[in-house]
């Protein structure tokens, strides 16, 4: 195999890894604090895209809309909590998800009525339009290593605010025994508030680099939200380390899927039967992977609670 | 108000329904509105799924949220079918293709119900949460699986030009009587089920939904009750799948979407959770409103009908909220069976904490 194949197969997989984790740490916060499974987690990076794009074009300048779309994208959390998912904590899991599923759907249309159907482009910013050379005679998209190292950056920060300050440990207390965390004196329903819009300002990073990449569209929250879902249930519900390893695993398994399994099958089959049974398989690896999780261990690789 | 004629109302609005829908042929052919046979025959069949999922969701008491997977496969079953008759070449070279309906409907069956049983066993190893999420992954990856079949045209799907056949003089290309099939079908399910919930069966699935912990304790396998009920729907989802694809000619990908799942759940809830006549009533009501809805809208406001989703989405909001004994519960409160109130699926009793479904510790 070509190694410039896979070293460049290896970054796509961690740049994929980084964008769900972004993605998958709010969501498992989410969880872990409020019990609340939140469907609507999509549409906030949706509109995280959607608000990068417009500020970009607006100020002429990726960066300043990125910058701009994540607090406005926190506010948008914020408003969704505030209005209609405070009301669903003391609910059954079924409510959530179909209340959540509404959102969907509104924001969706919401969406589609500002912006319109047709997706919109929305470029990376010049000084990282070009490529660099990672290892010599191997080059690389430039923004998709920046979103790399962003995604790390975010982790470290993450860790770094959950395990070091003093926010961080009203959250580990309201995720490990809420009753008693309120007993001590942590407002819960703000502590929550500030969370959720913590989370829907990751999605909205993600969705902003993700538009730069892909292109920004409607539905765009779905796809990556299902692999989110994947994401969390192979790393444990609700633990935030368990968001990262899962996140790399499943962009990994992907990406590597895409890429070779169609090849590998090539040395044992036929190829047009290669491909087709490599196609398949490789769009289900993930999903097989997270069986086989669900298997060994059904809490997931890191268990949130003991 | 008493017992017996709140029963005897009671029968009088669920006879009525049913009187509406033997007749409703003869009144669309009267008005020459041929259009809304072929439209109930499509309500009646996603009732059939809504109806399987209701036995999981409603009486199971577990959310999949990847029901239409069962759907799209017994879609497939015959979609799949159809090409192989169609170019005589046989299925995974086994096989023969073919187009007869009484086969092919009870190999949908088969087909999702096996397929079920499979993605049963390992996400009822998990509950609440997980067990949403994984329901879900599960169906998107035999979305995905669809799509990644050149043979089977990946996303475009299969146009299935030619209804299954029947036997005899019977013939799925009349619209009446193919509307008499599904609504024969339907009576018999909701019949079947309304017999399953009462029986030793339906009692431990209840059971294990209301206190899974206590249902084991006095000696019953929840899980192989669950996985059985998961197994049934899985069945009928397929079935009602197979005559999906025969009401409106193609079987794509799109079967399987996770919006279709929620779809089912909408139609489930909406209806009237754990209540035999309710997920009829609620894909009754989505496809009504998903029809005339767009069509007031724009009456409204003209070309905002395009939108209406906008409208549906707050709306489920407040009716998860507010009215979760659904439309099965109106109906109910309308029959004199006491004031419609905030539904519970175990009264609360005094002192008893809000109950939730745990999912951890």
């Amino acid at each position: 195999m070509d190694p410039a194949l896979v070293v460049e197969q290896t970054l796509n997989g961690f740049q994929l890894g980084v964008m769900l984790f972004l993605m998958a740490a709010g969501l498992t916060l989410v969880f872990g604090i409020m019990d609340l499974i939140n469907l609507a987690h999509g549409s906030l990076y949706m509109v995280g895209a959607y608000l990068t794009a417009t500020f970009a074009q607006a100020f002429d300048s990726f960066l300043l809309g990125l910058l701009l779309a994540l607090p406005a994208a926190a506010l948008v959390g914020v408003i969704v909590e505030v209005t209609a998912l405070r009301t669903l904590y003391r609910r059954a899991h079924l409510d959530q998800v179909l209340a959540t599923f509404g959102l969907i759907l509104f924001f969706n249309e919401l969406v589609r009525m500002i912006w319109g159907p047709v997706p919109i482009r929305l470029d990376p910013p010049d000084f990282l339009a070009g490529q660099v050379e990672v290892l010599p005679g191997i080059p690389y998209s430039a923004f998709r290593l920046a979103i790399i190292v962003v995604g790390i950056a975010v982790a470290i920060g993450l860790w770094a605010l959950i395990a070091r300050t003093r926010l961080g440990m009203r959250i580990r207390a309201g995720a490990s025994n809420r009753p008693m965390a309120t007993a001590l004196g942590v407002d819960i329903a703000r502590l929550f508030t500030v969370v959720f819009a913590l989370g829907a300002a990751l999605a909205a990073l993600a969705g902003g680099m993700a538009g730069a990449v892909l292109s920004v569209e409607v539905g765009m929250g779905e796809q990556i939200l299902l692999l989110t879902f994947v994401v969390i249930v192979i790393g444990g519900i609700g633990s935030v380390r368990g968001a990262f390893f899962g996140a790399l695993l499943v962009g990994l398994v992907d990406t590597y899927g895409r890429a070779f399994l169609p090849d590998l099958l090539r040395l044992v089959l036929e190829p047009a039967v290669a491909d087709g049974v490599g196609a398949s398989l490789a769009s289900m690896a993930i999903y097989l992977v997270m069986a086989l999780v669900l298997v060994v261990r059904p809490r997931g690789l890191f268990p949130a609670h003991g | 108000m008493d017992e017996a004629a709140t029963r005897r109302r009671r029968r009088l609005i669920y006879g009525g329904l049913v009187g509406f829908l033997l007749v409703l042929p003869l009144l669309a052919e009267a008005a020459g509105q041929g259009f809304y046979i072929s439209f109930a025959t499509r309500v009646l069949i996603l009732a059939l799924a809504a109806s399987s999922l209701n036995l999981i969701l409603g009486y199971g008491g577990l959310v999949s949220f990847g029901h239409a997977a069962y759907v799209g496969i017994g879609g497939y079953v015959v979609g799949i079918a159809f090409v192989h008759a169609g170019d005589g070449t046989p299925i995974l070279g086994l096989l023969p293709g073919g187009t007869d309906a009484l086969v092919l409907l009870a190999a949908a069956m088969a087909v999702s119900g096996l397929v079920a049983a499979v993605i049963g066993a390992i996400c009822l190893r998990t509950r609440g949460v997980a067990f949403i999420m994984i329901t879900l992954a599960f169906a998107q990856m035999l979305f995905f699986f669809l799509v990644s079949l050149r043979r089977y045209n990946g996303e475009d799907g299969i146009a299935v030009w030619q209804r299954s056949t029947l036997p005899g003089p019977l013939d799925l290309n009349e619209p009446v009587q193919f509307y008499y099939l599904v609504l024969g079908l339907l009576l018999a399910l909701l019949y079947g089920l309304n017999r399953l919930v009462a029986s030793r069966f339906g009692r431990a699935l209840r059971a294990a939904r209301d206190n899974e912990g206590r249902a084991q304790a006095l000696g019953f396998s929840t899980f192989r009750y669950q996985l059985t009920a998961f197994v049934l729907a899985g069945a009928v989802a397929g079935l009602a799948g197979a005559l999906l694809v025969n009401a409106t000619g193609f079987v794509a990908p799109s079967y399987l979407h996770w919006t279709r799942s929620g779809d089912l759940i909408v139609m489930v809830v909406l209806g009237g959770m754990g209540t035999i006549a309710g997920p009829t009533l609620g894909a009754a009501a989505l496809m009504g409103m998903e029809e005339f809805l767009p069509e007031l809208i724009d009456a409204l406001h003209d070309g905002a009908g395009d939108y209406w989703k906008i409208v549906l989405g707050p709306l489920l909001i407040v009716i998860v909220l507010f009215a979760r004994r659904g439309l099965a519960g109106v109906i109910e409160a309308a029959a004199g069976a006491g004031a419609l109130r905030l539904p519970r699926l175990i009264p609360r009793r005094p002192g008893q904490p809000p109950r939730r479904r745990r999912t951890r510790r």
